[in-house]
């Protein structure tokens, strides 16, 4: 995937990802879903911290986060790709 | 069609709906689980709560717990889940777990394992509103219990 461009493309190749918040966090946020632009490699871990930075409100839930890429959960170093859909899970409540 | 065995719905649910999800000839018993909401919370009144869903990851999950249940128990027959979300009042159910099978002895254990799972794994939220607030609770309260590396491995642990 990474090497589909061409060598010295001049812009930064970058990602679209949408970002989807539930519960407390999507209140804090004041909206369920984002689009994001992210450096091409980015990880789940690097998106939160880009998150954080900036939406400041965002800082008191995101380490307590799960997170799911296109409906399954994975770990925090997992690669985002571009069109992924990444879902901020606070811990779950149901029943 | 066949009937839709793990659902996430906005309508009032019916115990004697789901169960009828899973009749068949060779079924001699079906049990059940039924989540209501309750009036007071740790000395709390409640007035109501409000449940929100990732609802197409919540459905896959479910289906992900049915798969583990029939996995450790090999003689159920099947499993259906169906979770309400949005404005419960007080004594409404919130959860139908039903688990069939030829013979009744599993049925009990799968059953309980099915609302441990959900209560782990699936994404549903719940806000707790009461007089003079309101707050989302989890049974992993986040000041407890931070992020999980690799939540993806969990679907391979034997339960906890």
């Amino acid at each position: 995937m990474k090497n589909e461009r061409r060598e010295g493309s001049v812009e930064n190749d970058q990602i679209r990802v949408r970002v989807r918040f539930f519960a407390a966090p999507r209140e804090a946020l004041d909206t369920g879903e984002l689009e994001m632009e992210i450096p091409e490699g980015s990880t789940v871990e690097d998106l939160l911290n880009i998150l954080r930075d900036r939406y400041p409100v965002l800082d008191s839930y995101v380490r307590f986060l799960n997170v799911a890429v296109n409906r399954a959960y994975v770990g925090m170093q997992t690669e985002l790709h571009d069109g992924d859909e990444v879902a901020c899970l606070p811990p779950v409540g149901g029943g | 069609m066949a009937p839709k065995l793990f659902e996430i719905t906005t309508a009032p649910l019916s115990v004697d709906d789901v169960v009828s999800r899973l009749v068949h000839p060779s079924v001699g018993a079906v049990t059940t689980f039924v989540g209501v909401v309750r009036g007071q919370t740790g000395g709390r009144e409640t007035e109501h709560l409000v449940y929100e869903a990732y609802p197409e990851m919540a459905e896959k999950e479910l289906g992900r717990i049915g798969e583990e249940i029939r996995r450790r128990w090999p003689t159920v027959r099947q499993v259906a889940i169906v979770h309400r979300i949005g404005h419960l009042e007080i004594g409404e159910t919130i959860v139908v777990i039903a688990v069939s099978s030829p013979h009744r002895q599993e049925t009990f254990d799968a059953v309980h394992y099915a609302i441990d799972r959900l209560k782990e794994i699936v994404p549903i939220w719940k806000k707790e509103i009461w007089k003079d607030g309101e707050a989302w609770r989890s049974e992993h309260q986040p000041q407890e219990t931070p992020a999980p590396e690799g939540a993806a491995d969990r679907g391979a642990e034997e339960g906890s």
